[in-house]
């Protein structure tokens, strides 16, 4: 399975009968139309035939089921109760009053009134019906959004680092993670066949002259941050860039490749590994290190195991010096040394933050990045009301969180308001484990997985919670990261404790990620229980109570105490 | 030997009982067993003339007695239950080892197998993996649901083995494959081979078990150890009862569920009845009368309405019996009839119900409408009346008919209807049908109830080759699923059109994943669909029908015979008007010449409604 740099056994330069079978979907699939048309007029099933699930999701569309009720659908003789998840594309999660109004309508008429903010700033509808699928996506389209790349093998969303102190040179950055989503997403026609119901146009030349019609082997992500928090988490992306320079000028990035999460149970080659920095370019140079790495990527990875395609394998495989060689060769430039920076932590700052200019910023925490009607809490009517007001644009942190940035000081009182009104403004008063966990969505929609994660975690933080006041931590910030299943949406192999699931009620427990993102975690226990987990946690804690040295993060102590070893790089994470 | 005393059961007479012991004496092995399978057969012939006799005829309890049968007389099918693939790639490489030792072996995913397969088959290969706590593959569910249900059939036939795939760090590990191992054994069937339970690194153990079962199946030279063949003991064939309405079969309710999923805006109803022993047979097309008994609750109002007690003796018939067996069982206590009305109004004096005979008739009717029988108590209270004298104003329980949705050549001895549950208020009280209310809510599997057939043979099928448009809204549908299960059965070929209108596609596309199989496998040939309140404007099957005009008048001309089943106020009447419409659009005809066009089908049984 470990090719040398010359191995070319399992890339993109083999006949498709050699590679996997997504290679040969992806080819034949006249640049990801498929049957989708057809499919969507299909009125005996509420889903899509054949391999167009798949294709979809290169739409930015996944085909779900709500998996609570397949087993009673069954008996009743119903199929699934199939809908589907749209995800937006938004780079760098930033969104206007009138695009966040147009959402919510969206989500009212068709998404069962949620919203979702995910884990790379983004917004999904969930529970979408497919004869309404094009009415949201031409919904998106008038307010200037679409779902380009939102899932597939390609290059997702990118993300940026909200930072709403430093507002000019976040403008810059956000600006270049625009640019460089629009540069990097798929640029055939399907798109607006499909889903506009666009003429398909005559081409002269290839349709996607960078993918090809192959695509990637697997997700591609892309990050811009800016220190010192890091909140993108740069080292989970397969390409980070962290902005160098001072608050009112960008000098340029240093550039890390190869980060990436998921991994799959029982399968010792797949682990989570953190992207490593290999030399700093500026800021003109950004696009060119973009193709050239994804080109990389694209012409080396391995098409033949999909659990083994991310970027992350090909660097452990062929070799990291290779690679850059390789990048620097294709860019035309070799990469300057390193630059110094530093990052505090990846979590998010609650509350009112002072900006340039004396502007405000507002950043409140939405539990698991669910916006719902809930009885006792309508946050998809607060923050409605806070886009009528216009107060500014929203960001949507990596965190799953959500700021209100730009807000003019003198308007402060009546934003504070609207918060109370509907509930918002005690959002933010929790525990420091509260304030920094994540969860992704799990069941009951999401086909992959295996354990509950967001309906379930704020149950077990609740027990969580009650331990750490037992030995006065209730106010101690710790990362908490939950998944349903093994492929990690919520980046839980950089938690200090992270959980992902086995089986109903079945988790892997893991301690030791590093507190702003720079060291993964080690699994403690297999497929245990809430019982074996709170045990678990309720004796690192008192040790960490007890023993802890001054300002070590709760993922430090659980090394230093021995509780788990230091993974230092990926392939050895599951040693 | 015990062969004697289990022939003798059976009834045989002298000279049969001779030929019988004379030949299985002579017999090899294989030439037993290809006899017994022969003889099955003949029986299962029979048994499709003459509906509702016992079981299959012979069987085979042991292992030995199969031991030397030779590969080619039995069958051998491979079923695999995979989530991730693995379990299904094993059973392709189990397939092609059978493949290269001479084996024809065939290969069925848990997902598709139609379960009433099961019985048929002879040698059962199983690879199924275990996900979560002990669970199945999702798409295996309803395999395991049927084989560890009830209507799991016996096994006595069968040989199997079993590869279960699994994850030790599992608690439940390898538990589908140990569940499908168990419930084969209970169920009668011999293990070839001891099941192998396989952890993640399952490649060695697997090919192992693959060389272990093929060597066990394969053709080899060793003899038969036993000539045995034993018959499982039945009783004499009785003298078929005749049941029909006077004398309906205790049937016993097998199946009971809502097909309307949740947030449905009504609750429609699959039903299934055993007709095991009734000696009851049908056709597609024909209804089962069914009757139903009140709503003990109801009988309570009103005995507590009349202060009388269950217990008060009345007569019926002639017979003596309770007034609360006559209110639950023999008459309509709901609706109120006009001679209720008239008997009441005699026995209150009450000048208000005596006006409603003389009056304006419309005026009764709508009376009738808005009160039942308890609210005409209620309102118009007389103290002391006689069991007796209640009674005479009341009509008998009249039985209920509901379109049959199953083929008896494909369920033999089952039957089916799909109900829906009326529902309503009146006088602030929630109230039901009579018989839709009595199923909903009383009736549970296990349950009987008395049914009968009543033929209905002015909706039939025509011959196999011939296309056929069925339209239906609601439990309309329910005969279509009988006519598709009698053509699947009978192979036949005629083209098929189905129309079907309800409310909601998320929650009231009854038989969805069936009408979905049908399609797949070409029974069924083309759906459309009509769902009234998914979107703003209403869309109904006669506009689906218009949509389709020329295509479905080309189906017309053709030869198609066309069914209209379902609501009579407006379906029926909505969908001739649409068919003469497209006739005379698309034939080009005059509004009376497409009349006639239709009036000829009518005559020639080409054109056939079912309305209630």
């Amino acid at each position: 399975m470990h090719a040398s740099a010359t191995d070319r056994g399992r890339d993109r330069s083999q006949p498709l009968e050699k590679l996997g079978p997504d290679e040969s979907l992806k080819a034949r699939s006249d640049q990801l139309r498929g049957t989708i048309l057809d499919g969507l007029l299909d009125e005996i099933t509420g889903a899509v035939p054949g391999s167009d699930p798949k294709l979809m999701k290169f739409h930015g569309i996944y085909q779900q089921d709500d998996r609570d009720i397949r087993d009673e659908r069954r008996h009743q003789k119903l199929e699934p109760a199939f809908s589907f998840m749209v995800r937006v594309r938004l780079p760098g999660g930033v969104c206007t009053p009138e695009q966040w109004l147009k959402l919510d309508s969206l989500a009212r008429d068709y998404g069962e009134g949620s919203l979702r903010l995910t884990t790379r700033q983004t917004f999904q509808f969930h529970y979408v019906l497919k004869q309404n699928l094009r009415s949201l996506i031409q919904g998106l389209h008038d307010v200037g959004l679409d779902t380009r790349a939102a899932c597939g093998d390609d290059s997702r969303g990118v993300m940026c680092s909200v930072n709403p102190q430093l507002s000019a040179l976040h403008a810059e950055v956000y600006d270049l993670a625009k640019r460089v989503s629009d540069h990097a997403v798929p640029k055939t026609g399907a798109y607006g066949e499909i889903w506009y119901g666009e003429e398909r146009k005559k081409s002269s030349g290839p349709e996607e002259p960078f993918y090809g019609s192959t695509y990637m082997p697997r997700k591609f992500k892309i990050g811009f941050v800016i220190p010192p928090v890091n909140d993108i988490d740069v080292y989970a992306q397969d390409l980070g860039f962290i902005a160098s320079g001072t608050a009112d000028r960008l000098d340029g990035f240093n550039v890390a490749i190869g980060g990436g999460m998921g991994r799959t149970d029982q399968a010792p080659h797949t682990y989570p590994r953190l992207a490593d920095v290999i030399g700093f370019v500026p800021t003109d140079k950004v696009f060119a290190v973009v193709d050239a790495v994804m080109s990389v990527q694209r012409d080396y990875g391995d098409r033949v195991d999909r659990a083994h395609a991310r970027f992350k394998y090909t660097i452990d495989d062929k070799g990291l010096d290779w690679i850059k060689q390789e990048i620097e060769e294709r860019q035309g430039f070799a990469f300057a040394p390193t630059r110094n920076f530093s990052f505090v932590s990846n979590s998010d700052p609650f509350g009112w933050a002072t900006g340039e200019a004396g502007r405000l910023h507002y950043t409140l925490l939405v539990e698991s990045g669910r916006i719902t009607n809930a009885a006792e809490r309508p946050i998809l009517d607060g923050l409605r009301a806070v886009a009528r007001g216009k107060f500014g644009n929203f960001r949507l942190t990596p965190n799953q969180n959500l700021t209100i940035a730009d807000v003019a000081p003198e308007r402060r009182a009546e934003l504070e308001t609207i918060l109370s009104e509907f509930g918002l403004a005690a959002l933010n008063r929790q525990s420091g484990l509260r304030l920094n966990a994540l969860a992704c969505v799990a069941l009951p929609t999401c086909g992959l997985a295996m354990a509950e994660s967001e309906r379930y975690l704020p149950h077990l933080v609740e027990k969580i919670e009650q331990i750490l006041s037992k030995h006065g931590l209730f106010d101690e910030p710790i990362t908490l990261r939950m998944s349903g299943c093994p492929n990690g949406c919520s980046r839980p192999y950089i938690a200090e404790i992270a959980l992902t699931g086995r089986a109903p009620g079945k988790y892997n427990l893991y301690f030791g990620g590093g507190f702003h993102g720079q060291r993964l975690n080690k699994m403690y226990l297999e497929n245990v229980g809430e019982d074996a987990i709170l045990r678990a946690i309720e004796e690192v804690v008192a040790g960490f109570a007890r023993d802890r040295r001054p300002n070590e993060h709760f993922g430090d102590y659980a090394i230093r105490a021995g509780y788990v070893t230091e993974v230092t790089e990926g392939r050895h994470f599951n040693d | 030997m015990s062969v004697i005393y289990n022939l003798r059961e059976l009834g045989l007479t002298v000279d049969q009982l001779r030929m019988v012991e004379s030949l299985t004496g002579s017999l090899t092995p294989d030439q037993a067993l290809w006899l017994s399978g022969y003889l099955a057969g003949l029986h299962r012939g029979a048994r499709s003339a003459l509906a509702g006799e016992g079981e299959a005829l012979a069987s085979f309890p042991s292992t030995s007695a199969m031991a030397g049968a030779s590969a080619n007389t039995r069958s051998l099918t491979v079923l695999v239950g995979s989530e991730t693939g693995n379990a299904r790639a094993l059973a392709k490489s189990l397939v092609q080892a059978a493949g290269a030792s001479g084996l024809q072996a065939s290969l069925a995913d848990l997902a598709g197998y139609p379960t009433r397969k099961l019985k048929d088959e002879q040698d059962l290969l199983i690879i199924t993996s275990t996900h979560g706590e002990g669970d199945p593959p999702q798409s295996a569910l309803g395999f395991f649901e049927f084989l560890e249900g009830r209507k799991a059939p016996k096994l006595g036939q069968v040989r199997y083995a079993v590869l279960a795939l699994g994850d030790s760090t599992y608690e439940f590990y390898c538990e589908a494959g140990k569940r499908i191992d168990r419930r084969l054994a209970e169920l009668g069937a011999a293990r070839i081979a001891p099941r192998v339970d396989c952890d993640v690194d399952y490649d060695k153990p697997a090919a192992d078990w693959i060389k272990t079962v093929i060597a066990a199946i394969a053709p080899d030279a060793g003899g038969a150890t036993s000539s045995t063949v034993f018959a499982k003991p039945l009783s004499a064939p009785a003298a078929v009862p005749v049941h029909d309405k006077r004398n309906p079969f205790a049937a016993t309710v097998i199946d009971n569920i809502a097909l309307t999923g949740r947030r449905s805006s009504k609750e429609t109803r699959h039903i299934e009845f055993s007709l095991d022993g009734s000696g009851l047979s049908f056709a597609p097309g024909d209804a089962l009368g069914i009757l139903p008994r009140n709503d003990p609750a109801l009988v309570e109002d009103i005995l507590q309405t009349l202060s009388l007690s269950a217990d008060a003796p009345v007569t019926l018939d002639d017979s003596p019996t309770s007034l609360g067996e006559a209110l639950t069982g023999h008459f309509d206590i709901s609706a109120s009839t006009p001679r209720f009305i008239d008997r009441w109004a005699e026995l209150s004096g009450a000048s208000a119900l005596a006006a409603l005979k003389t009056g304006d008739q419309s005026q009764r009717a709508a009376f009738l409408r808005d009160h039942h029988v308890i609210d005409i108590l209620r309102q118009y209270p007389v103290a002391g009346v006689a069991p007796q004298a209640f009674l005479s104003g009341l009509r008998p329980l009249q039985p209920r008919l509901y379109s049959i949705a199953s083929s008896q050549a494909y369920a033999p001895d089952e039957v089916h209807l799909t109900v829906t549950t009326l529902r309503y208020a009146l006088h602030g009280e929630a109230r039901t049908g009579v018989a839709s209310g009595h199923l909903a809510e009383r009736v549970k599997p296990d349950d009987t109830l008395p049914v009968y057939v009543q033929a209905n043979p002015h909706f039939r099928l025509p011959e196999d080759d011939a296309p056929i448009v069925m339209i239906g809204a609601g439990t309309g549908v329910a005969p279509y699923r009988a006519f598709l299960q009698e053509r699947e059965i009978r192979g036949a070929r005629g083209r098929s059109w189905l129309f079907f209108g309800e409310r909601n596609f998320h929650s009231d596309f009854l038989y969805q994943t069936e009408w979905q199989a049908l399609l797949k496998s070409g029974v069924l040939h083309r759906m459309s669909v009509a769902f009234s309140r998914d979107r703003a404007e209403k869309v109904y099957v006669q506009h689906r029908l218009q949509e389709h005009g020329a295509e479905l008048y080309g189906w017309m001309q053709e030869g198609a015979h066309i069914y209209v089943c379902g609501d009579a106020a407006n379906l029926a009447p909505d969908v001739h008007r649409t068919l003469r419409d497209i006739v005379q659009q698309k034939g080009g005809l005059s509004q009376s010449a497409a009349d006639e066009y239709l009036g000829e089908l009518q005559r020639g049984q080409r054109y056939q409604v079912d309305v209630y």
